[in-house]
């Protein structure tokens, strides 16, 4: 299981990439292996506010559809377009072109309260 | 049916896509004109005095009346059926419905009776349902039943709304329900939608409810644990005995989803196993019609200390020597309600008791042990080309998992199911149950001949042989349908319901 230590990530899957007040976010490789071929990711528009624990967006596969939570709130800067014509991306490469949204941090404090690779290394091993 | 050196399959899917109407439109055709002096004749405008009339007027097609007759009759015929191929739909027992039942139901009597009618002018019908509710409780093992819920979906609602009423006639307020990990997605659904909390137990090694786990998340605020025996995986649960004993321990009831009974007509009975509801799809195990989504019918039976909370009307019979004679009974203070309109989908209730009494206790036992054995059989000849995830004899259906084909290939159960349609065979459920990855769930049911298997595994067998040679093909498939493969998720996400008139 792929669990990059430069990420941190929740428990619901979700992964965070920090940098500055900004945090670009996906879902874990171990997600996306076990919802299977991902058909569909709606995601919210650029400018929507997001809140820390709150679902922003759904991911469908062929077994089931399940709701993305946002790992920080703020507002959403950058939302992954291609992902609407090839959502079979995220399967494909789920820290790198399969990445969902970014996020302009209110509060880059709640980062800490999220979990470490070695951390997320347990909880799904 | 394939002679040898052919290609294996049906002829079911394929064939040319159908236009739409509006490709066959031309300016100022027409279906009908009536003949002249049929209907005097007004302006629009005047005859809708005050109504705000559109200034254009809506794009309909303008077609010939044998135009539109072949263009729906075309239609109809694209559709796929249990009467125009083999339909190995897990879980959904898609058999012959045989039309004797077809005939009975059409009798005067039945087909034309109002649902208002008195008492008195309907005693055939109050009859029909009267016995049929008594053979579903024999074949349960239940003392009474419901003929009311539309389909299996609502009878579980109705097993669900009278376990909230049982307990709360004892005075507690038990929130939570059980379901297994196997279990098929409406019964989590149906016990959120009942107001319960659901709670997941996981399967154990052999397929069956992790009877540890189940002991440990039982407990006094556990309103019901919902089951399917043989489940999902179509295993039989070993433990069911013990399973029954641990819930009922707990002050809960056990719900039996009864969408697999195909596999213990006259065999075992839920009541034996320590159910204490079942419910029933007549529409899958009594070889009524499926309808594309109705009408169905869901009978729900209960043992007999929650009898007093099935929905209202009741039918009842009266004993006057050897007069008898039948009548609905409202009077029944601690019922949950009224379900439906009426009596329930009467059509198939008739069909449903034909099926019964045409069979007889043996021929239903004969359904299930042929249901079974056709299921095994067709078992073992798929198992060559993918994986059993559980290695045990099956009851009505099987799963089966493309994991390995997907390892070694990259083809996936849906490229499997998508290229099935190329060989004219309606696909088997794929990914579910959820805990089996790449699953494919065959339902082969007792209708179906050997050779109708053996020519459905030598397809699955050609497919998994495709699959090592030029998988890329099966990932385009279908090829040889009206349409190809389409955006599933697009079209439930963003349904064009309009046409783009032009």
């Amino acid at each position: 299981m792929n669990v990059p230590p430069d990420l941190l990530y929740t428990e619901e899957h979700e992964w965070a990439r920090v940098e500055g007040d900004r945090a670009r976010v996906g879902i874990t490789d171990h997600a996306q292996s076990e919802l299977g071929d991902i058909v569909y990711v709606e995601l919210p528009e650029v400018g929507a506010r997001v809140a820390k624990g709150q679902a922003f967006g759904v991911v469908e596969s062929v077994k089931s559809v399940s709701d993305l939570y946002a790992p920080v709130s703020g507002e959403v800067v950058a939302v992954n377009g291609a992902l609407g014509e090839a959502p079979e991306t995220v399967n494909r490469d789920p820290y790198g072109d399969g990445w969902m949204i970014e996020i302009r941090m209110t509060d880059p404090k709640e980062t800490e309260s999220l979990l470490r690779a070695p951390e997320y290394r347990r909880l799904v091993e | 049916m394939n002679g040898e050196g052919q290609a294996p399959g049906a002829v079911g899917l394929v064939g040319l896509a159908e236009p739409s109407i509006y490709a066959r439109s031309r300016p100022g055709r027409r279906g009908v004109r009536p003949p002249a002096g049929f209907a005097p004749e007004v302006d629009v405008a005047d005859a809708l005095l005050g109504v705000r009339l559109r200034e254009v007027p809506p794009g309909l097609p303008e077609t010939s009346e044998p135009e539109v007759v072949r263009h729906f009759t075309r239609l109809s015929q694209l559709n796929y059926a249990v009467d125009t191929g083999f339909y190995p739909l897990g879980s959904c027992t898609m058999k012959h419905n045989p039309r004797i039942g077809e005939e009975l139901a059409q009798l005067a009597g039945f087909a034309r009776l109002h649902p208002a009618v008195p008492e008195e002018a309907a005693q055939g019908a109050l009859e029909l349902m009267w016995r049929l509710e008594e053979a579903l409780c024999e074949i349960s093992g239940m003392a009474r039943a419901t003929l009311q819920p539309a389909a299996g979906a609502q009878g579980e609602l109705c097993g669900m709304l009278i376990v909230r009423a049982y307990h709360a006639s004892r005075g507690e307020g038990r929130r939570k329900v059980i379901v297994p990990d196997s279990a098929h997605g409406t019964n989590p659904a149906t016990a959120a939608m009942a107001g319960f909390e659901v709670v997941e137990v996981p399967s154990d090694a052999r397929g069956g409810v992790d009877v540890g786990a189940l002991s440990r998340a039982l407990d006094g605020d556990t309103a019901a644990l919902m089951l399917t025996n043989p489940n999902t995986l179509g295993l039989f649960d070993e433990n069911i005995a013990e399973i029954a004993r641990l819930t009922h321990e707990a002050g809960a009831l056990l719900y039996y989803d009864g969408a697999n009974a195909n596999a213990i007509l006259g065999v075992s009975r839920p009541g034996d196993m320590g159910f204490d509801i079942v419910h029933f799809n007549l529409h899958k195990t009594f070889s009524t019609p499926h309808g594309m989504g109705g009408p169905g019918a869901g009978p729900v039976a209960v043992r007999d200390f929650l009898a007093p909370f099935l929905p209202v009307p009741v039918v009842e019979r009266r004993r006057e020597g050897s007069r008898e004679t039948f009548r609905f009974d409202w009077d029944r203070p601690q019922s949950i309600g009224r379900l439906r309109s009426h009596y329930g989908n009467f059509g198939v209730l008739v069909r449903a008791y034909a099926y019964i009494r045409a069979l007889g206790a043996e021929g239903l036992r004969r359904v299930s042990e042929d249901a079974v054995l056709n299921a095994n059989y067709l078992m073992r000849l798929v198992a060559r080309d993918f994986d059993l995830p559980y290695d045990r004899l099956c009851k009505h259906e099987f799963v089966v998992s493309a994991k390995g084909l997907r390892e070694r290939t990259g083809v996936r159960a849906l490229d499997v199911a998508k290229r099935l349609l190329d060989f004219g065979y309606h696909p088997p459920t794929v990914y579910f149950p959820l805990i089996v990855e790449e699953a494919m769930m065959v339902e082969p049911t007792e209708t179906e001949t050997k050779e109708t298997l053996d020519d459905f595994a030598r397809a699955l067998h050609a497919i998994a042989e495709e699959a090592a040679r030029e998988p890329d093909r099966l990932r385009e498939a279908p090829t040889r349908t009206p349409v190809r493969r389409l955006d599933e998720a697009g079209a439930a996400r963003r349904p064009v319901v309009r046409y783009p008139a032009g």
